[in-house]
């Protein structure tokens, strides 16, 4: 425990400062801190789940508080809760159709329309099933839980897993978080890869002779165009430089490495030049449940300079960034302001910037957010690790990622404080 | 002619502008003046029977007839008092307008009376008694009239005049008969136009080869066209050969097609005749071939030991091109007056060479500047609209005036010019301006424009409590020294770059931008980026107000920022000083240097839908009426 702890506030103390980059790499580190998180919590011998749900998130809100606007963290908590949830269900559906089925088969020597007790607890694993898998046309359309269907599916589903655990009891705390901690290792590694299976889809949208647009740096927007290119696409680039990172620089570098076409522009050609662009293709910083997007500074202009000129406007996303949290006014609650000193010297204007010497408030306020926020009706279309969708069915998408209960991470926290 | 203008023109300006009445109290006198300037600055042209004849559709014939004929009638020497009656019977057309009209008489009475005052309480009338001024002080007196006479009479007289060397007597006739004709009623004068009008349809049909003679009218010796403005009683006659040369001027009107740099001939040609080398930009940026390239400031040594090779060049210009080169002299408003002062230096210093006429002489001659200045960079609309006025002074002086006579006469032309299109309309762009911030105001500008930068000095001035948001961005980054000038002087300012111009927008109420020019279908061309800055603030629902000089209006027209655009350095994109942690562009190897492009454009065209209003010297106006101003003072540049 106490190497979590440690664990857990070096990680706190990073984020607070920002040393983390790029939602990536927080999101990776998150999973792996909570995996350690997971396996070092003891689990009581019942309702283990409650007990690993409450301490991921008692580590989770301490994480999100420590950089409420790196949404990515909130994100992997979640999907982690999720996970926890999700395995805890299976199990007890397993365990259930494992009774179930002992049950059935005890029963059938003696007589099939004896099947009262049967029903009940086949009634109470199908109930438990319907959440994990759509029912069947047939019991819709019968609306009675059928005897003979339950079994059946169960039997199909997760039948050799259900007989074993129900086999051994003793085993299922272990079994829980081992699957917990193996389904937190598939998310890792989905984080990790998610680049490539986002760039794997890269020849069905660009063609040849392509004209791109892109603004700042991306990892997952490098992947993609390189993607493309290594299948023998030849298109060109125009990279805007993204001020005041200039992380456009960077990007233009590893793309003229890699033998694109590329055209370093300014910020404030954007406009000029989107009559002649193709597609806007941008990375981003989070999405909303409502298809809008926390981006980098400077992508709201772009995605309207796009729309005027009808200019697809496609966002690449990992699943990680999909947040569950509908946004309000989210260009100045998730944002931050950035230090005047990328934009101003400060040598050069201390006398006016200074709080300290002048009389009351400075006449010289210097403004540098970090991000802008892309309303959905801005965006053509999303591209994330599970392929591409519109803006209006993120909401959706995001149901799959997330349960219900978790949504609300930070308010239970400052209620139960 | 000021008389003239003032009369014609008043029912013009409120056609294309409108102003605000609700001018700051603390200017008594400029509130009459405030609608005053517009007016008084607008051109002759509805004089031009020409323009009757070419535009029956645009402008209805009931104002148009009385405009004409108020314009006629009052276009010679007659007092401002004088006109008031005409005054009277022309508003008398439009009733719905009469509060203009009202203000109209008194103005033109302060503008006579009190012409020294021009700058304080009546903006417009400097110039008129400027040019009062000038016209006095020239030994001619008929000078500015043959000036004004001459569009419409260019190719008639020609053939008509044998006589021009007695014009001083004839004109002098002239300007007697006129007021006379002034006297006519409103019945006699729309009968003697019908007739004019049935004349010139008859000339029309019969007359089609005579218009050959006509076709260079810029280019005809003076004393050809400079005949005495005929009198009333051969105005019909005069106007058969009128219509058919006003058409040709108006088809040459059209500009020529710009050089452009992608064919291949066309520049080797212009390569030959170059003083500065072309440099060979390694990897320049496809679409944009046909631009020229830049030139750096590493041409300045070459370029300063080619000085005494030079021969034609006068050394103010070569300055001046220097100050180009080295981007020392930046902004539409400095560039052209540091070109216009340099040519009136090389003019002061200039004498005609023996066998050769100063007309042909000096417009060769300042061909020949221009064409160095454009070497050192691109010339900025305005700069070509003010040596369009130049020539076309050059061209039109009497060959009856001295060398010395001519080279005053063209200093203070371009002096008059100066001070009239740039430093005045500056002047009323500000009245205008200031009557659109309010207190509570944040406004928001983009880049270093001086029009906008006087608007917040003057609102500020006025007491006004405002914010200013300045939005900048690289690789010039102007707005670092806007802002330190606007907080010298004890404004709040907030800064930013342009990308967080989303962040900022929601709390601007206006956002005030200038413009290097305007074109006629209303797209504002400006320092790039200044379209961004308009289309975020019109997605915000914030209006855009762009001051602008009318001289800087053009009738090109654009539609992206593609076809027509400047060239800067390609390299001050890549490097960005100040910030060492941005060197990734630094060490490149020559392959990926093949692939990188660096483009750095100047300007950018913003689309008519983003601005909400254009503040000009005739007032404020919508976008779409930028062509009506243009077509309609166009021959004030060449006139002034």
């Amino acid at each position: 425990m106490p190497g979590t702890q440690t664990l857990v506030n070096d990680f706190i103390s990073k984020l607070k400062k920002r040393k983390i980059e790029g939602s990536q790499a927080t999101a990776k580190q998150t999973a792996e801190l909570l995996r350690s998180v997971i396996s070092q919590t003891r689990v009581p011998y019942t309702n283990q789940a409650a007990a690993l749900i409450q301490s991921v998130k008692a580590v989770g809100e301490r994480l999100i508080a420590a950089n409420p606007v790196e949404l990515a963290v909130g994100n992997v908590v979640r999907r982690i809760l999720h996970i926890i949830r999700e395995e805890d269900l299976s199990l007890t559906t397993a365990a259930m159709a494992g009774l179930n089925l002992s049950a059935v088969s005890d029963d059938e020597d003696d007589a099939d329309r004896d099947n009262q007790p049967v029903l009940s607890a086949a009634a109470i694993a199908a109930a438990s099933r319907s959440t994990l898998r759509p029912p069947s046309l047939q019991t819709l359309l019968e609306d009675v839980p059928d005897s003979a269907a339950v079994p059946h599916t169960s039997s199909s589903g997760g039948d050799s897993e259900g007989k074993s655990k129900s086999a051994d009891k003793s085993s299922r705390s272990r079994k829980l978080k081992h699957d917990v901690i193996e389904a937190v290792n598939e998310l890792i590694q989905d984080i990790s890869t998610c680049h490539e299976q986002i760039a794997e889809q890269a020849v069905e949208h660009i063609h040849q002779n392509e004209v791109i647009l892109t603004l700042g740096s991306s990892r997952t927007v490098l992947e993609f165009l390189c993607a493309a290119k290594e299948k023998k696409r030849s298109f060109r680039v125009f990279v805007s430089e993204g001020a005041p990172r200039y992380q456009g620089h960077l990007l233009a570098k590893e793309l003229v490495t890699r033998g694109l076409q590329t055209t370093l522009i300014t910020d404030s050609a954007v406009f000029a030049m989107i009559s002649r662009v193709n597609m806007v293709i941008v990375g981003a910083h989070a999405v909303m449940a409502n298809g809008g997007v926390i981006a980098p500074v400077g992508l709201n202009m772009v995605a309207l300079a796009a729309q005027k000129h009808a200019v697809p406007f496609v966002v690449l996303a990992g699943s990680h960034k999909l947040c569950p949290l509908y946004p309000h006014h989210p260009e100045v609650l998730l944002n931050e302001l950035r230090s005047p000193s990328e934009l101003l010297d400060f040598g050069e204007f201390s006398d006016c910037l200074d709080f300290g010497s002048g009389i009351g408030a400075p006449l010289l306020h210097v403004v540098n957010p970090r991000f802008d926020y892309v309303p959905p009706k801005l965006v053509s279309l999303f591209i994330t690790d599970a392929g591409g969708h519109n803006p209006s069915y993120m909401y959706r998408l995001i149901g799959d990622y997330y349960s219900a209960d978790d949504l609300v991470l930070q308010r239970r926290a400052t209620s139960g404080n | 002619m000021d008389t003239r203008r003032v009369s014609s023109a008043v029912p013009r300006v409120r056609q294309v502008g409108f102003f605000t009445p609700n001018t700051p109290a603390q200017h008594p006198a400029p509130t009459r003046s405030q609608s005053g300037p517009p007016t008084s600055d607008s051109p002759p042209l509805s004089g031009s029977p020409a323009s009757n004849s070419l535009s029956p559709v645009m402008i209805p014939p009931p104002r148009h007839l009385s405009d004409n004929l108020g314009g006629r009638t009052s276009a010679l020497p007659v007092p401002g008092r004088g006109n008031a009656g005409e005054h009277a019977t022309v508003g008398s057309y439009n009733p719905s307008e009469s509060v203009l009209w009202l203000e109209s008489p008194p103005r033109s009475r302060i503008g006579d009376a009190e012409f020294s005052e021009g700058t304080e309480s009546s903006l417009g009338w400097y110039r008129r008694s400027n040019s009062g001024k000038v016209a006095s002080s020239l030994p001619s007196g008929g000078f500015d009239l043959s000036q004004v006479k001459q569009p419409e009479s260019v190719a008639a007289i020609e053939a008509k005049n044998p006589l021009p060397e007695k014009s001083e007597a004839q004109k002098e006739q002239a300007s007697n008969s006129k007021p006379l004709k002034a006297r006519t009623t409103k019945a006699e004068r729309r009968a003697l136009q019908d007739s004019q009008r049935a004349a010139k349809a008859e000339a029309n049909k019969s007359n089609t080869p005579g218009g050959g003679a006509s076709s260079k009218p810029m280019k005809q010796p003076p004393q050809k066209k400079d005949g005495p403005p005929v009198a009333s009683s051969v105005a019909a006659s005069e106007r058969i050969g009128v219509d058919r040369p006003v058409e040709k001027e108006r088809k040459k009107d059209l500009p020529p097609p710009r050089m452009q740099f992608d064919d291949a001939s066309r520049v080797g040609k212009a390569k030959r005749r170059s003083v500065l080398n072309q440099p060979e930009t390694r990897n320049r940026v496809e679409l944009f071939r046909h631009l020229p390239p830049h030139k750096n400031g590493s041409q300045l040594p070459y370029l300063e030991s080619k000085f005494f090779e030079l021969h034609d060049m006068h050394p103010s210009v070569y300055k001046v091109g220097l100050q180009y080169l080295t981007g020392d002299t930046s902004g539409g408003n400095a560039r052209c007056i540091a070109m216009l002062q340099a040519f009136q230096e090389a003019i002061r210093d200039y004498s005609t060479p023996p066998e050769k006429t100063l007309n042909r002489d000096l417009t060769s001659k300042i061909g020949g500047f221009v064409s160095f200045l454009i070497e050192c960079r691109p010339l900025s609309m305005s700069m070509g609209n003010a040596i369009r006025f130049l020539k076309s002074r050059i061209a039109r002086l009497p060959l009856t005036l001295s060398e010395s006579e001519a080279k005053a006469a063209l200093c203070s032309d371009i002096d008059r010019f100066i001070n009239e299109k740039i430093v005045l309309a500056d002047k009323v762009i500000l009245r205008h301006a200031a009557t659109k911030i309010r207190d509570g105001d944040v406004l928001l500008t983009y880049g270093s424009s001086c029009v906008v930068e006087m608007i917040l000095l003057y609102a500020h001035e006025l007491g006004k409590q405002f914010r200013v948001v300045v939005v900048d961005s690289r690789p010039m980054l102007e707005g670092q020294k806007l802002l330190r000038r606007l907080v010298a002087k004890g404004l709040s300012c907030t800064y930013t770059q342009l990308n967080a111009i989303s962040y900022v927008m929601h709390e601007v109420t206006r956002v005030f931008l200038g413009a290097s020019s305007i074109f006629s279908n209303g797209t504002v061309y400006s320092r790039i980026g200044t379209a961004s800055v308009a289309m975020v603030a019109h997605a915000f629902q914030v209006p855009v107000l762009v001051c602008c000089e009318a001289y800087k209006f053009h009738e090109r027209v654009q539609l992206d920022s593609i076809c027509f655009n400047e060239l800067g350095d390609p390299d001050a994109v890549s490097k960005v000083p100040g910030r060492v942690d941005v060197n990734y562009l630094d060490n490149l190897t020559d392959k990926q240097k093949e692939n990188l492009q660096l483009l750095n454009l100047k300007y950018d065209a913003t689309p008519s839908d983003y601005i909400s209003v254009i503040v000009t010297d005739y007032g404020m106006i919508p976008p779409t009426s930028v062509p009506v101003i243009v077509r309609e003072y166009r021959k004030e540049y060449l006139l002034i």
